[in-house]
């Protein structure tokens, strides 16, 4: 993912390091550069104007540090702003003091969210927790039995009660039940399988808030595809404003999405980016590192680790 | 409600950008700073920009010596260059294909994770049954949970045909042993579903020719349509997209799927002018009725708007 863009920042980069001094002029020819690719790898319109906005007054106002040319110094005020943008340090999922953690996933059709429910199951597992999972999608086809096969697979208990042609009311209940279980048995954890809906399905997005009422989930997470265009605002804002979202969890992050997905859902939400998904297999679930991402947007390690140093 | 509202309604966030510059355009002279408001519309319509480009063009040519009062030019040259976009994109319909195809009509569905490949297949299979027809679908995606469980629900639920093996068997087998039960049971159209994978990974595209060269040994023609299915939420790499499963499995025609969302459609314009690829079909909604033929006009119609 992001392999375009990194191009594209190396080759703008590389103009501004190889001049010796910075003048206002250079820099702004570069801020506009960086603005082009920032929106041609889907990120939105506003985040780009803010972000190109905070980055070129910072490079303008630059101390100049002794140990590094001015040319680096922009670089290293793109990759402090893109990592704080991504959300500055690295953030986990904190377990409750009172078990069950109950974690609720929701996202649009498609996005990964059952898959993304065995991975942090094995995740969990892998910690010493136990893990439950709940079956809370009657409507799509099978929905459940991929849930069942996950925890086949993982040695992780699934709570299923599906019935064909559910009702809210009955994933309401499901969710419920599934948290009871969670509480009675000793569970440390309970991951919440929902089906996915479109955000502007303003009755499947009432299912959601009813779920987060009746169980008062710890964690909302999104589950969104890194894929996603210009729409990934529109959806992540949706979400966010109907049903709060307390973390997100990109997935298909290892393809060649060009990843403008990663800036905008997290700068809309103002929620961490908590995990990447990077495979079908449950064992491909990665922490989300902020400034690992950032290096990696930026593609230039020689150069960052001489930042870092700074 | 019928599709061309439901389409209407999905493209509704792109249609009153778009809409917003193009009913200014039409009331006042076509100054630079409204036709450049109209091309962001354009590009975030994800148009793409060769389509864009093209379209600028073409209206700055359409107003040249036009006044205000004409520039209803603009609406037209608009339609007129996303129609000529789309031509390419305008196959006969599947319905049409199957009728004159040979029989059993193979058709393989591919494309990239969670597009909407399974719910396809069981929307088509639905159309055929409904139409008289016998379809067998095949459940060629042994590797993801529970996804022969999804399509035996559909199967059950249609009351088609249905052939799988066991988890975790090979996908080309499976379709081979699918198209071999269609001709037995004398079926009529053999739908084959694929796991989801990204292009980018070419040992999953190696297998996706596997499945193709082993059809062919069945039946030399098969499979007689490769329908790429692309999630029209996706952005611009749904070109990429495009490029690499034709390349690997050559696509014969596509579907584009949850446009009753708040997918901006643009890309359709974009991925029919450059493949060349006819858009058999659209999806626009989970259930088994909500797939519709692709019309060109009512779609630019939706994504353009008229005016007021
Ligand atoms: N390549 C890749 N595929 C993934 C990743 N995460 C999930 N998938 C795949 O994406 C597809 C959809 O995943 P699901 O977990 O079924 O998605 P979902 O959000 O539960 O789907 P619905 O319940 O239908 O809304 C499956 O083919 C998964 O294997 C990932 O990180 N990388
Ligand atoms: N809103 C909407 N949802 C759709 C449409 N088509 C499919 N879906 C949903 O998208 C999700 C994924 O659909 P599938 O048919 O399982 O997708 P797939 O491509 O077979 O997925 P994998 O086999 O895991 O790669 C399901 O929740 C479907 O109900 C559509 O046109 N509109
Ligand atoms: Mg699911
Ligand atoms: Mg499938």
């Amino acid at each position: 993912m992001l392999d375009a863009l990194s191009e594209k920042f190396e080759k703008i980069l590389k103009k501004l390091r190889g001049s010796g001094v910075l003048t206002e002029q250079n820099i702004a020819e570069a801020m506009k550069e960086v603005r082009l690719a920032l929106l041609e790898a889907d990120v939105n319109f506003k985040i780009v104007k803010d972000f190109v906005e905070r980055v070129g007054k910072k490079a303008v106002g630059q101390e100049v540090m002794q140990s590094l040319t001015p040319g680096h110094q922009v670089v290293k005020v793109v990759w402090d702003e893109l990592r704080a943008m991504m959300g500055g340090e690295k953030a986990g999922l904190a377990l409750s003091s009172a078990p069950p953690t109950v974690v609720m996933m929701v996202g649009l059709q498609g996005a990964g969210k059952t898959t993304t429910c065995g991975k942090l199951a094995r995740f969990f597992k892998q910690q010493g927790r136990r893990v439950l999972l709940v079956a809370a999608d009657p409507r799509r086809p099978a929905a459940g039995d991929q849930l069942a096969s996950l925890g086949r697979d993982l040695q992780i208990d699934v709570h299923r009660q599906d019935q064909a042609g559910a009702s809210q009311t009955d994933v309401v209940r499901i969710c419920q039940d599934g948290v009871r279980r969670g509480t009675d048995q000793g569970f440390d954890v309970v991951v919440l399988d929902t089906g996915g809906r479109l955000h502007v399905d303003d009755e499947l997005m009432g299912e959601l808030v009813a779920v987060k009422a009746a169980v008062k989930p710890h964690e909302v997470l999104l589950v969104a595809d890194a894929m996603t265009g210009q729409d990934a605002v529109n959806m992540a804002t949706q979400f966010h404003e109907r049903v709060g979202v307390t973390g997100i969890i990109l997935t298909k992050v290892e393809g060649d999405a060009r990843g403008g997905a990663v800036l905008s859902i997290r700068a809309v939400t103002g929620q961490p980016i908590k995990f990447l998904g990077v495979g079908e297999k449950l064992d491909a679930l990665e922490l989300f590192h902020p400034d690992r991402m950032a290096s990696r947007i930026l593609g230039m390690g020689d150069v960052l680790s001489l930042i870092e140093k700074a | 409600m019928g599709w061309i509202q439901r389409l209407n309604k999905g493209l509704t966030r792109t249609r009153s950008a778009v809409r917003g510059s193009l009913d200014k355009l039409l009331r006042r002279s076509a100054d630079p700073a409204l036709l450049e408001e109209l091309e962001t519309a354009l590009i975030l319509s994800d148009l793409g920009s060769p389509v864009v480009t093209r379209t600028m063009d073409h209206l700055r040519q359409g107003l040249l010596g036009t006044n205000a009062s004409q520039s209803h030019t603009v609406q037209t040259v608009l339609k007129q260059t996303l129609l000529q976009a789309l031509a390419p994109a305008t196959g006969p319909t599947l319905d049409d294909l199957i009728t004159r195809g040979s029989k059993p009509f193979v058709i393989l569905a591919v494309g990239v994770n969670g597009v909407g490949k399974t719910t396809t297949l069981a929307k088509i299979a639905q159309r055929l049954v409904n139409g008289g027809l016998k379809p067998v679908l095949v459940a060629a995606d042994t590797f993801r949970a529970a996804a022969i469980d999804q399509l035996k629900v559909w199967s059950d639920r249609i009351g088609a045909e249905f052939v799988s093996h066991r988890h975790g068997a090979d996908p080309a087998a499976v379709a081979f042993d699918g198209l071999m039960a269609a001709k037995a049971r004398n079926a009529d159209v053999v739908l084959i579903d694929t796991a989801g994978r990204l292009h980018t990974k070419s040992n999953l595209m190696d297998e996706l020719r596997k499945i193709s060269r082993v059809l062919k040994q069945g039946m030399p023609e098969a499979p007689q349509e490769v329908l790429l299915v692309i999630d029209a939420t996706v952005g611009q790499n749904a070109l990429v997209q495009a490029r690499q499963f034709n390349q690997a499995v050559g696509i014969t025609g596509l579907v584009l799927t949850k446009l009753d969302g708040t997918a901006r459609g643009g890309i359709v314009v974009a991925i029919a002018d450059e493949l060349k690829l006819p858009v058999r079909l659209i999806g626009v909604g989970e259930s088994a009725e909500d797939l519709q033929d692709f019309h060109p006009e009512p779609f630019v119609d939706a994504l353009i708007g008229t005016p007021q």
